[in-house]
């Protein structure tokens, strides 16, 4: 059941960047990038469309996604135009994340005020 | 006061957090996002007709209008703070920082404030993103051809 194996999937990656944030002094901006370096190696070591596959959502939901995401931009973008690909294709792919929270982020700092 | 003296003082007084129910909450939470954002995903897939990748995009979509959403409304903040891992791995940890940034730094004015602290905590994430995937792309291509 693929609902299942998203919610294991998804668990234990954060049950991992937890043990690893109680265990040390890294803070949660130490563990993302350290998050998102690890979803590129995995998809460097074609791990990361595996845990796709079998995870559905729950893998594409964390933020290794965009490692992973990031790094198949650079493979593609090589295959379509050659060596320039790496720099113009790299970002295709996880452009749709970076762009939608900087949309609502800035729309929704119009509109609200901090709380605190 | 020696040095390791404070330093001891300091650990004394720090409020000891139980790891066991971290770890368990992170995986929970974690797993249900996990869980909802596949939900999500089947029922685009399902009652709308859309791809597999394509109904993965719009789950991405919405789970950071959901984060932003609730951090401008004040309360994913305290979320954050009690389900820590559980929701800061996820997109929604990406989408928080950016809309928490953007929200305290507003009153600093547009340029200097908004604008060149927009990525002050999501900028990390972004830069060793790109450089990591940059020279394995390269590698990948490489070895892999």
């Amino acid at each position: 059941m693929i609902l299942i194996n998203a919610f294991l999937v998804s668990g234990l990656f954060c049950l991992a960047a937890q043990i690893l944030m109680d265990n040390t002094k890294l803070t949660p901006g130490h563990i993302t990038s350290l998050f998102v370096v690890l979803g590129a190696l995995l998809s460097f070591f074609g791990l990361y469309s595996k845990l796709i596959e079998y995870g559905g959502a729950g893998a594409t939901a964390l933020i290794s996604n965009f490692g992973h995401m990031l790094y198949l931009g650079g493979i593609e973008g090589f295959h379509e135009i050659g060596i320039l690909g790496f720099a113009s294709g790299l970002l295709v792919k996880s452009s749709l994340a970076i762009v939608s929270a900087v949309v609502f982020a800035f729309v929704l700092a119009l509109i609200f005020k901090p709380k605190n | 006061m020696k040095k390791e003296e404070y330093q001891k003082l300091v650990s004394e007084y720090t409020p000891k957090e139980n790891k066991w129910k971290n770890a368990a909450l992170s995986f929970f939470v974690g797993g249900l996002v996990g869980f909802i954002a596949e939900l999500i995903a089947l029922i685009l897939q399902n009652s709308f007709g859309l791809e597999v990748t394509e109904s993965y995009s719009w789950v991405c979509v919405i789970m950071i209008f959901f984060a932003s959403f609730c951090t401008a409304l004040g309360f994913f903040d305290n979320w954050v703070s009690k389900c820590k891992a559980g929701l800061f791995l996820p997109t929604t940890g990406f989408a928080h920082s950016v809309t928490s940034t953007a929200l305290d730094y507003r009153k600093d004015g547009f340029i200097t404030g908004l604008g060149s602290s927009f990525f002050k905590l999501a900028g990390s994430v972004i830069l060793y993103g790109i450089i990591s995937a940059f020279f394995l792309s390269i590698l990948g291509v490489i070895i892999y051809g």
